[in-house]
């Protein structure tokens, strides 16, 4: 069967640069970050890989990645990312800054995809991550998905396998390292991806070339977003704590060391 | 798909590739590149009616030009720099610095002559005699923290009315500026592996007709493996070579070219450096700008630039004319930075980042041929640093808007991008410019080095101040010659050797072992501001490899390397991707490479005339920072 498959999927800040809150005149913010690079936020970026892999094997699908962000980090990333999977790129600009109300975000995110020209509702899954390494919280996804009125929702997805009969069934994440295993009788459907179990493509020029021809199109074209004025105000904003202590050691009986980490761990 | 019908001269079997066309294939996105697309692409934003713009291989759309960059960001650049930001400034008449991340005017310049606190450098006589009169005229001369401060420097190390910068910052507001008309694309984490050489078929010779990308889904040595992806070809009618110092095209075009006659890249030096948060109660003043030597070797120069927001880089220069093979950078910049002028404003500082890069500092005497059919020269691989004024981002860039007015020249006259043509333009021009004038005035300013380091220093001034009319004479050895090899001749010197290779026993490298056994104090780890050479690959975004590309340093023939005693390679290695193995083989992690290139010119073992046992081919991935 063919499938329309939209993937939301944010520019975020390298989760490997030195990130720092900050409060700045407008709120919560990065420190220096219109200076780090960007990067597709990585479980959406999952989604995407796993998206491009059921297109091909489903002929007649077609593939639309919709992403907020400012303009020209979304420029430079697609530059990586249009050279790993075929897409049609919907691009919404937007200030810089990850602390945006998830409602707001959504309204905006279910705007652009009911624009799409050519969607059909009927072939729809609506992908994007289940996680965020954005300021996000978790739940924008969802959202979209219900502004669309779409019920059937699964979250922490790792795969997707389309049955003959138009049926398709998921496997979600669950506690103790098991699937729930659903199956959902016919699109529209959002899938809030885990990992997947696809690696990163390699990258492939032509596919750049080829994504070139409607990714520039819509940069230069990205409308605005307007985001609602919900009233939402950070108190604090912090990054996660961590710790480094690195010692050299030669020679050491690998139980030994995992005994160690144990014990370090366990003393936190 | 095409068969490829060019001489490949690798004698491997050719196998079936994409292929695209263009009109301009471009390698590499650095300050060179950046000044040739912007020139290139203002002129076709002011008048994008104009026929000369108008693509061959796409007709009835402008210009396809394609560049690629091995760097997984075009912010991924290294380089915090002071630039007097002549030729920038001509591009951006209106710049303000305000714009660029990390970008101030430079506000204040000192050079300082840093003493020796410790007694661990390795000072000539003479300069141990003017260490001791500037101590014993302390109160007179105002020796302060072990530095004096020069009250006067020369007009030609002035960067007076210029910028400090990051490259990877500039890079990215460049770079955003030049994507959003949509006439190039900059195509990063691709590296180019080989230009594209065709038979001339107007005359004798070869000429390039594009590039080839590197292959994907290979293993360590290249072999196809699962999910494999030959690197496509890129054939254009012109391509622009920008791959810095040692890029592999630059590289395979030397090679099968040849340079031109008397030239050689012979003088290096590898530029280290971290970006440290200064403290709230910092006293340095955005802009301010401090250049060093004397310590931690007299050879040692160093720098200190302060961005906005309390960043600075600090770090320092190791020349190939350092004789001794010990060239442990990264703990020479340790040691660097706590020297006692640059540490009471250090010390509650924190870390950012580090990077580290090689420097081709031949400066015109590693000139190669600037242009032949099929393709141009441009930036530090074509010989554009000035190595008497310390300057290479703006002679970069200004050999890049240089070449695009003559393409422009050229496009708009429908001439071809023939040897001769491109001669008659962009070279011409170059010729004709400040660059080349500043270039000739330091051809052989550096000459005295060879010599020793105050005979250099003489020789700087004395051709800085002629504007080049005065030099000092002095032959300058091929790099490998210049690594001087171990001498343990002394009961001291036998004495400190053998403390080494007690350490070495224990799991030190031996270059690490020697500097402790020479005086060099042990460092303290912080945590903050002093952190092993493994935790500075974690910081400020990481070393990063893709998978699935082969490695880019080879060892040509391994058994050369069982026998060397020196291993300057593993000392110089910025980022310990270099080790020992077994064998006294020396082991390379990709994962690890920062792509500084030091290994490939601190490499003492020669295969044939000019050819070390190091290979640098193209490799994917590296630096993460941005703030570099």
């Amino acid at each position: 069967m063919s499938l329309h498959i939209v993937v939301c999927a944010g520019i975020v800040p390298d989760p490997l640069q030195t990130l720092e809150p900050i409060v700045g005149p407008k709120g919560p913010a990065l420190k220096n970050e219109i200076m780090l690079p960007g990067v597709l936020d990585p479980w959406a970026a999952s989604a995407l890989y796993e998206a491009a892999n059921l297109v091909a094997k489903n002929s007649g699908s077609k593939l639309w990645l919709v992403s907020l962000g400012p303009k020209t980090k979304l420029q430079q990333v697609m530059m990586t990312i249009a050279q790993k999977v075929s897409f049609e790129l919907v691009a919404i600009d937007s200030p810089t800054g990850g602390f945006a109300d998830a409602q707001s975000t959504a309204a905006v995110l279910a705007g652009a995809i009911s624009a799409i020209p050519g969607l059909e509702r009927d072939k729809l899954l609506l992908f994007g991550g289940w996680e965020s390494a954005s300021r996000g919280a978790g739940v924008t996804l969802q959202v979209v998905g219900e502004s669309l009125g779409i019920i059937n929702q699964f979250m922490g997805v790792d795969q997707i396998e389309m049955h003959e009969d138009g049926t398709f069934e998921v496997l979600e994440r669950v506690e103790g390292g098991k699937h729930q295993v659903s199956v959902c009788a016919a699109p529209p459907a959002v899938l809030g991806w885990a990992t997947g179990n696809l690696p990163e493509p390699r990258n492939n020029p032509q596919i750049g070339m080829a994504n070139m021809r409607t990714v520039m199109p819509s940069l230069q074209n990205a409308k605005t977003a307007v985001f609602a004025d919900c009233g939402l105000q950070y108190i604090s904003a912090t990054l996660p704590g961590q710790q480094r202590q690195t010692r050299v050691v030669k020679d050491m009986a690998p139980d030994a060391i995992a005994e160690e980490l144990a014990e370090w761990i366990g003393a936190e | 798909m095409s068969q490829i019908d060019e001489i490949s001269g690798s004698g491997a079997p050719e196998i079936e590739r994409q292929s695209i066309e263009a009109d301009i294939a471009c390698v590499g996105f650095g300050p060179a590149m950046g000044g040739f697309l912007t020139a290139l692409n203002r002129a076709w934003i002011e008048n994008p009616a104009d026929p000369a713009f108008e693509s061959k291989v796409a007709p009835g759309l402008p210009l396809q030009v394609l560049c690629y960059e091995r760097a997984d960001d075009i912010a991924a650049g290294v380089s915090g720099v002071v630039t007097a930001a002549r030729g920038i400034r001509a591009s951006f008449p209106d710049l303000n610095p305000a714009d660029i991340p990390m970008a101030a005017p430079v506000t204040s310049e000192r050079i300082l002559y840093l003493l020796d606190p410790i007694g661990a450098s390795r000072r000539p006589l003479s300069l141990r005699i003017a260490d001791r009169v500037l101590h014993a005229l302390n109160g007179t001369l105002g020796v302060r923290n072990h530095a004096y401060d020069l009250p006067w420097a020369p007009r030609f190390l002035h960067k007076t009315g210029g910028l400090v910068m990051s490259i990877g910052q500039f890079n990215q507001w460049v770079g955003t500026q030049i994507m959003a008309s949509g006439m190039v694309q900059i195509w990063p984490a691709m590296p180019v592996s080989q230009p594209l050489f065709a038979e001339n078929a107007n005359r004798t010779g070869d000429q390039v007709v594009g590039i080839r990308l590197t292959d994907q889904g290979v293993d360590k040595l290249g072999a196809a493996s699962p999910g494999f992806v030959a690197g496509m070809d890129v054939r254009a009618s012109l391509t622009v070579v920008g791959d810095g110092p040692f890029g592999p095209v630059g590289q395979a075009i030397d090679k099968r070219m040849g340079m031109p006659s008397g030239r050689d890249k012979r003088e290096w030096a590898l530029g280290m450096k971290f970006v440290i948060e200064l403290p709230a109660e910092t006293t340095l003043e955005t802009g301010t700008v401090w250049h060093t030597f004397g310590y931690p070797e007299p050879e040692i120069f160093g720098f200190l630039y302060v961005h906005p927001d309390r960043l600075a880089s600090v770090g320092i220069f190791i020349p190939s004319w350092l004789g001794d093979p010990n060239r442990t950078v990264y703990r020479y910049l340790q040691h660097f930075i706590q020297h006692p002028a640059l540490w009471r404003h250090l010390k509650a500082g924190t870390l950012r980042s580090w990077g580290a890069k090689s420097l081709d500092e031949s400066g015109q005497h590693g000139e190669p041929f600037l242009v032949g059919d099929g393709y141009a020269r441009i930036g530090e691989g074509s010989g554009s640093t000035n190595m008497l004024a310390g300057s290479g981002v703006d002679e970069a860039w200004t050999t890049g808007v240089q070449l695009a007015e003559g393409v422009i020249e050229l496009l708009r006259k429908k001439r071809s991008f023939t040897q001769e043509n491109l001669a008659a333009t962009y070279e011409a021009r170059r010729r004709a410019s400040w660059v080349e004038r500043n270039a000739r005035n330091a051809i052989n300013a550096r000459n005295g080095f060879h010599i020793g380091f105050v005979p250099g220093l003489i020789g700087m001034a004395l051709a800085g101040m002629t504007e080049g009319t005065f030099s000092l004479g002095a032959k300058t050895p091929r790099t490998h010659e210049q690594i001087k090899k171990r001498r343990a001749k002394t009961p001291k010197e036998l004495k400190r050797h053998e403390a080494a290779m007690v350490a070495v026993e224990d799991g030190r490298p031996l270059h690490e072992a020697l500097m402790s056994a020479r005086g060099w104090p042990e460092i303290e780890f912080d945590g903050k501001l002093l952190i092993s050479q493994q935790d500075a690959l974690l910081m400020g975004g990481k070393v990063q490899a893709m998978p699935g590309f082969a490695d880019h340093v080879i060892f040509r023939d391994a058994g050369l390397c069982i026998y060397c005693d020196d291993k300057t390679c593993i000392a110089m290695c910025s980022g310990q991707a270099l080790t020992l193995g077994n064998e006294g083989i020396p082991l390379f992690e990709r994962e690890k490479c920062v792509h500084c290139g030091g290994c490939l010119w601190n490499c003492t073992q020669t295969v044939a005339e000019g050819l070390t046992n190091i290979d640098f081919r193209a490799g994917a991935g590296g630096f993460h920072s941005a703030e570099n």
